[in-house]
């Protein structure tokens, strides 16, 4: 076998990661990117530019946030453990939640400009066919919005599996639990165990390239689909 | 207009022709400790330019040799200063320049009243250490942990900071209770103020011995040797004495 045991540990640790924080961002992300597609208030500008932040903020800033807020002195940490759910940071939860606001606008942007797309037009079609919103929503914006999110859940499962910077910051490196494989890699070099690091950073790069590749070499059907 | 723009440059180009700069590249162990030695060479020599960035040992080992631009390298562990050597990247032989030790430490709870035995508390929900991969301060911890029989006790509630100073911060913001990190960092005033220690004994774990060298760019670098001399003056060892570091030479007086 190529990889270790601990390799693989890690991959299977991201995949599990990046699929649970894509599911939960279609959830919480499908909601915001409709408000701020339909909008008309003042309110979407500064809503949009939350939803961005992420694509700016170092991640170094928003681990450092992190970890202060889900301590247990932040507000997120008195939260947690006023529910009983104890600490998120080094957990495995934690870095979902963290993942959550990393990779939030690569869910939310995508799903914005598909449902930009389709325009006011099917939906006052579907209203004056006497469906309600949430039936026209679900039988002629999703459908109308597919390619849309399948780039963004394709965007936000390789942004998941490509963050380190945050994960190093409040994951304290357990393995099984937080050491994914950007982090896992920075230990093999660390350690000058090159040949290691070497095998796995291939895998990963492999896999980064056909992720994009299947996003690219997809897209023109997906626009004549739309 | 243009002419004052010509005589900006030339300022520029002239100082930046005379002026000597390095950068040095540190522990991160040495934090507190070097930047008051760099401040006070600073005020002994203005003009000089020194810059200290921190971070591993082995990571800046691993970069030196991929021709990273620091003129001095103090390693936490003296052992990746010797490869250097031994690769032909110093321009110097290895100057031992500290020993370090290894305190738990805490800010939730009296860390003066623990001893190791304490972290079988099954209050205490995370303990950080130094990644024992490849941070010297926490190959220290675990030799510690397993020479007093607890490492299988406590290895599940460990968590590993990337460096000795990340392990620290872990342990300051109350997401550990318990951490064992560089004494150097535990005396610290900004730490200090905010939790006690308790020194790990030494005969636990293997010796911290540090050392520097100037690396092979710095090689006709006046200035990397005026620094490199200025760690043996009576000032810059106080400093280092002062942060909790043995010095070379000098017995352990805790």
């Amino acid at each position: 076998m190529l990889l270790s045991d601990s390799d693989l540990q890690a991959i299977w640790l991201t995949v599990r990661l990046a699929s649970i924080v894509t599911f939960i961002l279609l959830l919480i992300g499908t909601p915001i990117a409709w408000w701020l597609a339909r909008a008309k208030t003042w309110l979407k500008g500064p809503i949009g530019a939350v939803v961005a932040l992420p694509l700016v903020l170092p991640p170094s800033v928003l681990g450092f946030y992190l970890l202060l807020a889900m301590g247990p002195h932040g507000p997120v940490g008195q939260l947690t453990q006023a529910l009983g759910l104890g600490r998120l940071p080094f957990t495995f939860w934690g870095l979902v939640v963290a993942s959550v606001f990393y990779s939030l606008p690569f869910m939310v942007q995508p799903l914005q400009t598909a449902f930009e797309g389709i325009g006011e037009r099917p939906l006052e079609v579907a209203a004056t066919l006497r469906a309600s919103p949430l039936d026209a929503f679900f039988t002629v914006a999703v459908p109308l919005a597919l390619p849309g999110f399948l780039t963004a859940s394709i965007l936000t499962f390789a942004h998941t599996v490509g963050e380190f910077g945050v994960v190093l910051m409040i994951g304290g490196n357990l393995p099984g639990v937080t050491r994914v494989a950007s982090v896992q890699i920075y230990d093999h070099v660390e350690a000058l165990e090159y040949a290691q690091a070497h095998r796995l950073s291939a895998v990963m790069l492999v896999f980064s390239f056909l992720v994009l590749l299947a996003l690219y070499a997809w897209r023109p059907g997906a626009k004549k689909g739309a | 207009m243009l002419r004052l723009l010509l005589l900006a440059i030339s300022l520029f180009v002239s100082f930046s022709a005379h002026a000597e700069k390095i950068t040095v590249a540190a522990a991160a162990d040495l934090k507190f400790a070097m930047d008051e030695i760099a401040a006070s060479f600073r005020s002994a020599s203005p003009g000089d330019e020194i810059e200290v960035i921190y971070g591993s040992s082995g990571k800046f080992h691993t970069q030196i040799q991929q021709g990273a631009p620091y003129d001095l390298f103090f390693s936490a562990d003296i052992g990746f200063a010797h490869e250097l050597v031994k690769r032909g990247l110093a321009a110097s032989s290895v100057k031992p320049y500290a020993v370090g030790r290894i305190v738990l430490w805490s800010t939730t709870r009296d860390a003066t009243k623990m001893t190791l035995e304490s972290l079988t508390d099954p209050k205490i929900a995370r303990i950080a250490i130094a990644n024992p991969k490849h941070a010297p301060y926490g190959k220290r911890a675990e030799e510690a942990l397993r020479a007093s029989g607890l490492w299988e006790k406590v290895e599940s509630r460990l968590v590993y900071g990337e460096n000795i100073a990340h392990t620290a911060q872990f342990v300051q913001t109350g997401n550990a209770e318990v951490g064992i990190i560089a004494l150097s960092l535990a005396v610290n005033p900004e730490l200090a103020a905010k939790g006690g220690y308790w020194l790990i004994p030494d005969n636990l774990h293997e010796p911290l011995e540090q050392g520097f060298i100037i690396t092979k760019r710095a090689e006709s670098n006046a200035l990397a040797r005026r620094f490199a001399g200025f760690m043996e003056t009576k000032a810059a060892r106080a400093v280092m004495t002062k942060y909790g570091f043995i010095l070379p030479g000098e017995s352990i007086r805790k």
